[in-house]
């Protein structure tokens, strides 16, 4: 039977190769994958300690299943906004390389 | 039987979710996050969180990633083509991932708490959907209304970004 340390070491994989993402990649849907990678590992961690942690009457404690529809809601919100607001850059810029853009560069 | 499961579908979830960090195109890296995120629903499910594994496929693998190919298609974007790659970034990336996954296996390592089997459920056919439903239009009823508005508001704002000129 796998363990909590199980679900909690691939959680902390799968958060590494989004942090991974973010930081090498230099395309910005890329890194915007590399966020999604990053709150789903917030996501399995959250349902395996659901899972381990039962309640008294013996059900999983599902405060933490709630908590993980609300970010997967508030995931997609922001998807949107942050893809909007890629395409209205790569109106402007004509790139979705993040060091073409540089205007705030001091 | 189950670690063998939870070994299969992780070990597929972290191939992919190689896959979207190193492909080139970006299209390949999307194809490889749904399977990231299909391969996670069924992780979902060796945690019988049937609820969130179905809201994952249909959320994550169906809504989110539509949008992502559909913005991909609309910008036409290439393969990338190799540019220099600065040792700096890879080193420093490097570094700061390493850091954080020695830190956690520390701490996984050393926690006994953590290395319980899987408790036994008292009523292995309890209806998932109804206990997350109950709870969160019991317990959570007001952050529920809030993400509505929340919702509503990113429609509108969406539209208003994607004005032809934006002010």
């Amino acid at each position: 039977m796998p363990t909590l340390a199980h679900y909690l070491l691939v959680s902390g994989l799968l958060f590494s190769l989004g942090l991974a993402g973010v930081l090498l990649r230099r395309n910005i849907l890329i890194i915007f994958m590399g966020l999604e990678l990053m709150l789903n590992a917030a996501n399995l961690s959250l349902v395996a300690f659901s899972r381990f942690n039962l309640l008294p009457n013996g059900l999983p404690n599902y405060n933490a299943q709630v908590l993980v529809f609300f970010i997967i809601t508030v995931a997609a919100a922001e998807v949107a906004v942050g893809l909007a607001i890629i395409v209205a850059l790569f109106r402007a810029k004509q790139t979705t390389h993040v060091e073409d853009l540089n205007t705030l560069k001091f | 039987m189950q670690l063998a499961l939870f070994w299969i579908f992780s070990i597929l979830m972290l191939a992919f979710a190689l896959g979207v960090v190193f492909l080139r195109n970006p299209v390949s890296s999307a194809m490889s996050l749904v399977m990231t995120f299909v391969a996670l629903a069924a992780v979902f499910v060796t945690l019988d969180a049937f609820f969130i594994a179905v809201v994952q496929v249909l959320v994550y693998a169906g809504a989110v990633m539509v949008l992502f190919l559909f913005i991909i298609m609309l910008l036409d974007l290439r393969a990338e083509k190799h540019r220099k790659v600065r040792p700096s970034a890879w080193l420093g990336g490097g570094l700061v991932v390493g850091g954080f996954m020695a830190a956690i296996s520390q701490v996984i390592a050393g926690w006994s708490a953590l290395h319980q089997t899987k408790p036994e459920l008292s009523d292995p056919s309890f209806n998932d959907v109804a206990g997350v439903g109950f709870t969160l239009f019991r317990d959570f009823n007001l952050p529920f209304q809030i993400i509505g508005v929340l919702l509503l508001v990113a429609t509108v704002g969406v539209v208003l970004l994607s004005r032809k000129e934006l002010k």
